[in-house]
């Protein structure tokens, strides 16, 4: 009887575990270009804060290729430094 | 002799032509200086990221080029001097950079 009884407040989420993959190392991009802002805006949130790894899930190596590539953009005004873009 | 690649972006008072002739001036400077020029792009008028010296939009230009290692010092004196030229980024190439320019390179002519 209580077994049946028991009604959660909240339903249980059941957390998907999807796994995380480096899309450098899966698609074989060797090189992140700085000048195209179409392809950086990926890897940057909405304020246009870089996304952290455990995000975007690329490697150490690729993360790293990321970030002087973005702050590239930034100084050369093809990324803000803040801002509110993707809305 | 390295690769160098640089970015820099003239203000956008100039007019097209002029923007255009204050881009061969460095590509001159480049090759009288023992450097040789792979290739050049004028992206033209651009709208700039945040405002740059009260202006939102720039004339971008990329040169591409080889060159030793000592003139990268000069030229950016030059850049520094020209007060046309609102800001630059020179970048060493390495070899996924190359393999990479000359890839587009080849599908834009394509």
């Amino acid at each position: 009887m209580a077994q049946s009884d028991i009604r959660y407040l909240t339903p249980i989420s059941i957390e998907i575990k999807k796994d995380k993959y480096c899309r450098f190392l899966k698609s074989g991009i060797k090189y992140v270009d700085y000048k195209n802002p179409d392809f950086l805006i990926k890897f940057v949130n909405e304020q246009g804060k870089l996304l952290p790894r455990r995000v975007t899930g690329t490697s150490q190596k690729y993360q790293k290729r990321v970030n002087k590539a973005v702050k590239r953009a930034r100084h050369l005004a093809i990324l803000p430094y803040v801002g509110d873009m993707l809305r | 002799m390295n690769r160098y690649e640089t970015v820099f972006i003239l203000t956008p008072v100039l007019s097209e032509e002029q923007a255009k002739e204050a881009v061969k001036v460095y590509e001159d400077f480049v090759k009288k200086n023992g450097g040789k020029l792979k290739h050049n792009e004028f992206w033209g008028l651009k709208k700039l990221a945040y405002q740059i010296q009260k202006k939102s939009t720039g004339f971008y230009s990329l040169m591409e080029y080889e060159a030793p290692g000592d003139l990268i010092q000069k030229l950016e004196v030059e850049f520094k001097r020209d007060e046309r030229i609102m800001r630059f980024l020179t970048v060493k190439m390495e070899k996924h950079h190359i393999a990479f320019a000359e890839k587009t390179r080849a599908a834009a002519k394509a």
